[in-house]
């Protein structure tokens, strides 16, 4: 045993020894330990340096509050991990930890100097100081707090661990597996609930636990004897499920719970391998029980701050659970009376122990029995200072004033290895509101505790405020039985003796000698916050909690202030002079403690991340070398390069070759919406911005939908397929959102219209032929077909056969080249591709993909909703008046076309551009400007659409700008960072325009 | 997250659904009627209540039905879900 594992416990296994490094250092624990509990059995207590004034900072507390023992692990590994709170991680055989925030090194860091400088960095120091002058930021300022910032090192390789999801329901959730939390579980469990009881340590039993004390009895026996036969009872239990190392992240409304349970952080290395490192389970419980307990407060002194403070409670949990003393001459500082159970059991081990109270008695049980085993007790007195740089060495303590708003008398310096800290504890109410419960505050011993308002969920034991044993037990049990609405507890004879506390005292920041300004009472430890930084903040005007909270960074840290809250607003209280309770709390939000983003995102990582959606011919595209395009969640073929060609080069052999013979479109994207019933002309005449009811059976129109403002929200091709039937086609991306607009109208604004629309958009694959050579190909796949424009003109539809595959052609375009459209059912599409390929070949067929498409509308001025649109342009603002029925009483979006805004002459409207050099290309999303000397610089447009048209022989780009109708013919200049371009305003059909080609 | 009662499939959880806005705006039968300023009334202005709203919610990702449903927008309380055309409940 080392020199400060001085006690034997059942929870920790000193026949296995568990070697880690620290620091590069080799180092033994044991089996049951953690990160903290192995390195204070070390003698080692200096962990970290502080974030701003790189302050050398030790272990403080043993539970997820811990504000300064902060670990890289396994350090220059994939698998480091930053931030890693030393009292939370289990040991394990190989263990890599390292101290964080600190260069060169732990014990000598360059940094320190601003603690030195200290006076010289208040609250808000970066606001203040790094605002001027302006050209310092970039090359400056911005270098030396990158440099500064930051806890830790991120990894650098993609995270190798395996992380899951698991949903589950349960009649009742308990949280926290303290004692109220166990009596909770079996009273539930036991009443035929189906009862999950989660506790983030390995361990049940909460501090009651370790509470071995003569002066706490239930039942006539030691309560953590008591608690630990509950325990054995309760495992026994069926329907109880218990999930120890497993925390609650999230208290969602509607009882939905965000857990993480962890799975294999504690293994050893070797047994890490393939197993699934964490779970977060989300649970939908019926009733929760909040048994979270509570926090052990701080004491606000100057240099509170050092290696060797602790707080009480933990001193108490590393001797009687890890069997470690975190000091061998230990003084106890506290406002109440639970530090004196650490004081007895320090006592008891045969360990040095004297108490500084700064109340002026206390007549407990406990109290009386510190004093009956010759405990030295200092009351009405307050630490004043400590010393000590990497450990503490010593204190001085002072006299407190009548009303304890000053100190008295003179300095008394006593020599320790270990300052005890309790200022009183604080129940953690973070659940509760993150559920949406209110705050009361109890002006008697200053916490703010939970307002019973859910019928789902209540708070029970500590973080319900209830801090005495027999309150405890008797109100768990009480209020269990009433909130499940069960008779028996099983808990309703039960005898509890226990220490009562009756003397309350509470100062928030303890007096000194020394002025304010030379002294540092910590309060936020992690962000290196003081109690002066508060004060400073309410001097320059700040005035809520949550914009001090900001200003000075307090309780933004990594541990979200769970030490730290409580004592900046009663600091802020008193300086202002205002009751507590009257300045709310800052609000405190999910996670309780930090997620690992595996965690988060679960099994949806790599090619599970977000839904691929592939057509039927996915497979010919790659192996035909396409190069893909994300369009929603769509992969379409992009280009299909040869020889290496790049994307422009593709692109523009591409789009010769549908020009000049035949080209070939994988089209099964975009979206199909069937559209049947009575009314379905009707239906399509309100949604569309044109006419339909005259449109022939076998026919194809071209539709505008609009948004009710007015605004172009989608287009495509509808086509009527029989006298009540139509198949409408939608962009790939909008198809979703389409369709539940128009089921919205329909079910809500015209229900009496009998019209039924059904999503087919994956049920037929298109493959779209265009070029002057494509009626061939049709000729060879249908040899028994009419193509004729007589027998099937444009824009119309008719069936056909390959083999016993139906086929429904369309004769549209969207190329302006004679084009058809071929859709099958899916399973069948690859098969007609690869019949329309080879009927092609003697015609060079030539696939095409998304961006020659694109450059082929734009060379004939067809827009496209989400490129050439933004949500703010009208088919006016469009030039597609056309497409707009004067005589159509009512359609979406038709009264928004006469409002006095989208009637203005000065909108951005849809114009072409040319560059007066044919082979400048213009850079898509450019702003345009009519002058380029006026400032401010007035952009009058932007460039929407660009390419360079190989059919043209020229670069065409399509624009919106203001008041573009009338500028035909116009000088503009679209300015880049190097150089101005000359462009002159042009018809935006560039080429065919007469429409020739459709029909060619 | 909230559990709603769909009228057409029971309970099911939030990620489901997708709420519409307000309810009980109707469009107007005579749109080409109306000035701007009652059209844009129709269009543009919603109440926004801190309080018992009336909203309109799509089963978006189960029948695909609309329906109607009154909430507390303070604390997510549902009062009621009931199917476009039915009278609101009184609250
Ligand atoms: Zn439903």
């Amino acid at each position: 045993m080392t020199k400060y594992r001085i006690n034997k416990t059942r929870f920790v296994d000193q026949t296995k020894t568990v070697s880690f490094t620290f620091d590069g250092k080799k180092y033994h624990g044991f089996e049951g330990d953690t990160l903290a509990s192995a390195l204070l059995s070390n003698g080692i207590h200096l962990i970290g340096r502080s974030f701003k004034y790189h302050r050398p900072r030790g272990i403080m507390s043993c539970g997820s509050e811990e504000p300064n023992a902060i670990c890289q692990i396994n350090d220059n590994t994939d698998l480091t991990e930053p931030n890693v709170r030393a009292t939370e991680i289990e040991l394990y055989e190989g263990l890599k930890a390292s101290s964080q925030n600190c260069w060169p090194s732990l014990n000598f860091d360059i940094g320190g100097i601003n603690n030195l400088i200290s006076p010289f960095i208040p609250a808000g120091f970066y606001y203040k100081t790094f605002m001027w002058p302006k050209s310092f930021w970039k090359k400056i300022y911005e270098p030396l707090i990158r440099l500064s910032a930051g806890l830790g090192k991120s990894p650098t390789q993609p995270d190798p661990d395996i992380y899951d999801h698991k949903y589950e329901h349960c009649d009742v959730l308990v949280i926290g597996g303290g004692i109220s939390g166990i009596m909770s579980a079996k009273i539930a469990a036991k009443n035929n609930l189906k009862t999950i009881l989660i506790e983030d340590k390995n361990i049940l039993g909460g501090s009651t636990i370790y509470q071995n004390n003569k002066n706490f009895i239930i039942d006539n026996q030691k309560s953590n004897e008591w608690l630990m036969n509950e325990i054995s009872e309760l495992e026994k239990l069926d329907n109880l499920i218990i999930k120890t190392r497993t925390s609650l992240a999230a208290f969602h409304s509607y009882n939905y719970l965000l857990a993480k349970e962890n799975i294999s952080d504690h293994l050893p290395l070797d047994k890490k391998n393939g197993s699934i490192r964490q779970r977060l389970w989300k649970i939908r419980a019926d009733k929760v029980i909040v048994a979270a307990g509570a926090i052990e407060r701080p004491l606000i002194f100057n240099n509170n701050d050092r290696p060797g403070i602790i707080l009480a409670n933990s001193v108490k949990k590393y001797l009687d659970f890890y069997g470690v003393s975190t000091g061998l001459n230990n003084i106890i500082f506290t406002n109440n009376d639970s530090a004196y159970e650490t004081a007895v059991s320090l006592f008891e081990k045969g360990i040095s122990v004297k108490i500084v109270d700064i109340r002026k008695k206390s007549s407990s049980n406990i109290v009386k029995n510190a004093e009956d085993l010759g405990i030295k007790i200092y009351w009405n007195s307050t630490v004043v200072n400590t010393f000590g740089y990497k450990k503490i060495k010593s204190i001085e303590i002072m006299n407190l004033s009548e009303d304890g708003s000053n100190v008295t008398g003179n300095k008394h310096k006593i020599q320790c290895d270990c300052l005890s800290i309790s200022g009183g504890w604080t129940p953690m109410v973070h659940m509760h509101t993150q559920s949406g419960g209110k705050l009361d505050f109890r002006e008697i011993d200053q916490v703010f505790v939970p307002t019973e308002k859910s019928e789902n969920h209540i708070n029970v034991g500590s973080c319900n405020g209830d801090f005495e044993l027999e309150e405890i037990v008797k109100n768990t049990n009480y209020k269990v039985k009433k909130f499940l609405n069960i008779n028996e507890g099983g808990f309703d004879k039960i005898s509890v003796l226990c220490s009562k506390e009756s003397e309350k005292k509470n100062i928030w920041l303890l007096p000194n000698t020394i002025s304010e300004s030379k002294t540092k009472s910590f309060i936020d430890f992690q962000n290196d916050s003081t109690a002066k930084d508060i004060k400073l903040a309410l001097r320059e005007g700040f005035k809520s909690i949550e914009h001090v909270k900001r200003y000075t960074t307090t309780g933004m840290a990594t541990d979200q202030g769970k030490l730290s809250n409580m004592h900046a607003l009663g600091i802020i209280a008193d300086t202002a002079g205002v009751k507590m309770g009257t300045l709310g709390t800052t609000t405190f939000r999910p996670p309780f403690t930090p997620l690992t983003f595996g965690a988060i995102v679960g099994r949806s990582v790599g090619k599970f991340f977000d839904i691929v959606r592939k057509t039927s011919i996915h497979e010919w595209h790659v192996q035909n070398n396409a190069k893909f395009e994300n369009v929603g969640q769509w992969k379409r073929p992009w280009y299909y390069p040869i020889n290496n060609e790049n994307l422009h080069e593709a692109v523009q052999r591409e789009s010769k070759a549908a020009r000049d013979s035949a080209g070939i479109l994988d089209a099964s994207t975009l979206g199909k919406i069937d559209i049947q019933g009575s009314d379905a002309s009707e239906f399509l005449n309100r949604v569309y911005t044109n006419a339909w009811s005259k449109l022939g059976i076998g026919k194809c129109r071209y539709g505008l939908m609009l948004n009710e403002d007015g605004m172009v929200y989608d287009d495509g091709v509808t086509t009527r397929l029989g006298e009540n039937h139509y198949l409408m086609t939608t962009t790939t991306g909008g198809a979703a959102n389409v369709l539940s607009k128009l089921e919205d109208y329909l079910q809500t604004e015209w229900p009496e219209l009998d019209v039924y629309l059904t999503s087919v958009t994956d049920h037929y694959s298109t493959a779209s032929i265009c070029g002057p050579n494509s009626k061939k190909i049709l000729n060879k796949l249908f040899p028994n077909k009419d193509f004729s424009d007589e027998a099937f003109p444009h824009m119309s539809y008719q069936d056909a056969k390959i083999d016993k595959i139906e086929c429904r052609i369309m004769r549209i375009s969207f190329t302006g080249e004679l084009s058809y459209e071929i859709n099958v059912e899916s399973k069948y599409g690859k098969s007609l591709w690869e019949n329309c390929i080879a009927a092609g070949e003697e015609y060079k067929i030539t696939p095409y993909g998304t961006e020659t498409m694109h450059l082929l509308r734009a060379e004939k001025g067809f827009i496209i909703v989400g490129q050439d649109t933004d949500g703010t342009m009208t088919p006016i603002d469009l030039q597609m008046d056309w497409i707009v029925s004067k005589k159509k009483y009512d359609f979406i979006g038709k009264r928004s076309l006469y409002r006095s805004d989208t009637m203005r002459e000065d909108r951005k409207q849809l114009v072409g551009l040319l560059t007066d050099d044919p082979n400048e290309i213009l850079e898509e999303g450019a702003q345009i400007v009519s002058e380029l000397d006026k400032k401010p610089v007035e952009m009058i447009g932007h460039v929407t659409s660009s390419y360079f048209s190989p059919n043209l022989n020229k670069s065409i780009a399509l624009a919106v700008v203001k008041g573009g109708k009338k500028m035909n013919g116009q000088k503009l200049f679209v300015p880049m960072e190097n150089k101005n371009i000359n462009v002159t305003v042009s018809d935006f059909i560039f080429f065919d325009k007469e429409n020739k080609r459709i029909n060619a | 997250m909230f559990v709603i009662n769909c009228p057409y499939c029971g309970e099911r959880d939030q990620s489901e659904f997708s709420c519409g806005g307000e309810a009980h705006i109707v469009r107007p039968k005579q749109p080409t009627e109306l000035s701007d300023d009652e059209w844009a009334e129709y269009l543009f202005m919603r109440k926004n209540i801190k309080g018992v709203q009336f909203e309109r919610w799509n089963h978006a990702h189960g029948c695909r039905k609309w329906f109607n449903m009154v909430r507390d927008t303070s604390n997510d309380k549902i009062h009621a879900v009931y199917k476009m055309g039915e009278k609101p409940p009184v609250i």
